[in-house]
């Protein structure tokens, strides 16, 4: 089994929520926020919520759509914002563009809508990451394994999905280390495709493993579920 | 000084069959870095209310992954404590008139258990306003103090916030349960959602025989669909209402109504409430109004578990962790769009929220006629819960502030 130069280290992630200064009850002060808000606040309502609420798997994506879905009561509006797919900004500030831009043309097509007080106000909040090793790490594909099966759900979403941040690109931890780590770079891209807004954490995780067995398998064809190491 | 005896101990390793390994992994990552770490924790009360209940459990918890805590009970005559619960009276917003004899004897009790209690720690957390004055304490050092405010403080009678601010002020944070209760302050104010513990009386499993007991004591008949609401006699929690919707839909389903609550036999408030209640539900065999010791966890537990919908229809509400009771045990949950019940019950997906006597009956009615979509929003329900009001969760974001707090003045 091949050897990666540079091993994969696991980390932990845990997010404390910072209450912000802003609220809005409008969609007009929405749009407000957006503009003004931190790239923390950016990240708390779209990637850090997605975390929090991974197991909703019909429709739920982020904190604005659903408040102007159950708050605002703008059905098609909350629909567009839904449709972002976080996985496609390597940085905050191109989604803060796409979020603005799709709420700024909506109050402009029905400014009748735009100071309507919404239900309840949104508060915005920001998010505080704090990360710590795991304590495991792995320099082959038996002990990739071993670690996602070990992994706590902020552990899996932080190299996942938050990772592509961090890497600025459109890949997560896990693909980039085994396209540059052990030049598997098919695996790499068919864990990239697992759709998280359709899965949960736990399904997603489990796409994963099928994945990883399976190159497994390739290399050594006994090869069951259970690393080496485990059996 | 004798710090608080913990009432029960339950191992961290029993919330591996709830949460999961990985997850307790997780905490045992968090707390590592913070291996021998002094902890205070101080409040005004140790039994009764639920900062005491969640104290208990949180304190053992913690000391268990390997930081030292202590929890410290401030100790008042009753002038104190007639002074501080009228002063969170005010700060929940009810009109009041303080005197300055009031605010010295706050200072009074403050500056005796300053002389009491050792401040020493590294991290030094104060629950509520009772406490809050000992921050005056805080000596140039290292240590990290934070305010833990239970309560909503978003309309609070001016004299006693203008009293109370500076102290907060002195603070490293502030840690409120919904960012509607937060002020505008000039130290950093976090959101710490209250949480249930999974293995408590209250909220674990229980044997199928004894809900079955409890529904025949009560003769509530297990056969029809049962529709309840779990809360004190208060008029913010619109017992009448319920009374109300249910008659709506009593006129489509042959169901039955649970109301359950305590607190009506030493508050004469509750006491006039639960008369207005008895009086709205006489004539119907159908409605139960259960005035419950003030503890009966198992009862409520049972009640909770046998019911086909939990109704919370406030009218106010601080956070409502009623609701997610009923959502750990998988119920479909119908409830008003007031404080803290939004963050639990998202619309759609993990419950369903109402306006109006007349939205609670369509909702209701409606899950009544879609039973499987009402087991869908029970499951999600219950995974919401797992995922961020579980007592599990709460330990996390305390060690998360901690290690938070420890980078930040390091650098």
């Amino acid at each position: 089994m091949n050897s990666a130069k540079t091993r994969f280290d696991f980390f932990t992630v845990s997010h404390l929520t910072r209450i912000g200064n802003l609220s809005a009850s409008t969609l007009a002060e929405l749009l407000t926020g957006l503009e003004q808000c931190s790239d923390a606040s950016i990240f708390h309502h779209t990637f850090q919520t997605l975390s929090s609420h991974h197991f909703l798997t019909e429709g739920f994506s982020n904190d604005f759509a659903q408040w102007v879905l159950a708050d605002a009561n703008r059905d098609a509006l909350a629909e567009q914002l839904a449709a972002l797919d976080i996985r496609d900004y390597p940085s905050i500030a191109a989604l803060r563009e796409d979020l603005c831009r799709v709420v700024r043309t909506f109050c402009e097509q029905h400014p009748e809508y735009a100071r309507q007080s919404a239900l309840e106000r949104f508060f915005f909040c920001e998010s505080v990451e704090v990360t710590v090793p795991f304590g495991f790490a792995a320099a082959n594909l038996d002990e990739f394994r071993e670690g996602i099966v070990r992994l706590s759900h902020a552990s899996f979403f932080f190299h996942f999905i938050s990772s592509r941040l961090r890497l600025q690109l459109r890949t997560n931890d896990f693909s980039h280390w085994l396209a540059n780590g052990l030049g598997l770079m098919a695996l790499a891209e068919n864990i990239n495709r697992i759709d998280i807004y359709t899965n949960t954490l736990d399904s997603a995780r489990a796409k994963l493993l099928r994945l990883l067995d399976r190159e497994r398998r390739k290399h050594d064809p006994s090869a069951d579920g259970q690393p080496h190491s485990a059996r | 000084m004798t710090p608080v005896q913990m009432a029960s101990r339950i191992p961290l390793a029993d919330y591996a069959a709830v949460i999961g390994a990985a997850e307790l992994d997780e905490l045992r990552a968090l707390a590592r870095p913070l291996h021998g770490r002094t902890v205070t924790m101080v409040n005004s009360t140790a039994v009764g209310g639920g900062v005491a209940e969640i104290l208990n459990r949180l304190v053992p918890l913690t000391e268990e992954l390997g930081l030292r805590i202590r929890w410290d009970v401030m100790t008042g005559g009753d002038d104190f404590f007639e002074v501080t619960k009228a002063f969170h009276n005010a700060l929940h917003g009810s009109p009041y008139h303080p005197e300055p004899r009031h605010f010295d004897v706050f200072r009074a009790y403050t500056d005796l258990n300053l002389h009491r209690l050792s401040l020493d720690s590294e991290f030094v957390v104060i629950h509520d306003p009772q406490p809050a004055a000992l921050v005056s304490a805080r000596k140039q050092s290292s240590a990290h103090w934070i305010w833990r405010c239970h309560i909503d403080l978003s309309h609070p009678d001016p004299a006693v916030w203008e009293f109370l601010e500076p102290y907060v002020s002195k603070y490293d944070g502030a840690i409120f349960s919904s960012p509607e209760f937060a002020r505008q302050l000039s130290i950093p104010q976090y959101l710490f959602h209250p949480a249930i513990d999974p293995l408590s009386e209250k909220n674990r499993d229980l044997p199928p025989e004894f809900v079955a007991e409890v529904l025949s004591r009560y003769q509530i008949d297990p056969l029809r669909p049962i529709l309840t609401q779990i809360s004190r006699f208060d008029r913010l929690k619109d017992p009448v209402g319920v009374i109300r919707a249910y008659r709506i839909v009593k006129r489509y389903f042959d169901c039955q109504l649970v109301l359950a609550g305590g607190g009506a036999s030493d508050d004469p408030e509750g006491a006039e409430v639960l008369k207005e209640v008895r009086h709205a539900a006489a004539g119907d065999a159908d409605i139960k109004v259960l005035e419950l010791p003030v503890w009966a966890p198992l009862e409520v537990n049972a009640l909770q578990r046998a019911s086909t919908i939990v109704i919370q229809k406030s009218l106010r509400e601080g956070f409502g962790l009623t609701v997610s009771e009923a959502l750990w045990k998988r119920k479909p949950v119908v409830a008003s769009a007031v404080g803290g019940i939004p963050t639990q019950v998202i619309h759609k997906h993990t419950g369903l929220l109402a306006h109006s006597v007349e939205g609670t009956a369509y909702q209701i009615r409606f899950l009544l006629s879609h039973p499987e979509i009402a087991i869908r929003l029970g499951e999600r329900g219950h995974d919401h819960v797992k995922e961020n009001f579980l007592i599990t969760q709460k330990l996390k974001r305390y060690l998360t502030l901690f290690l938070m707090l420890t980078r930040s003045s390091r650098a």
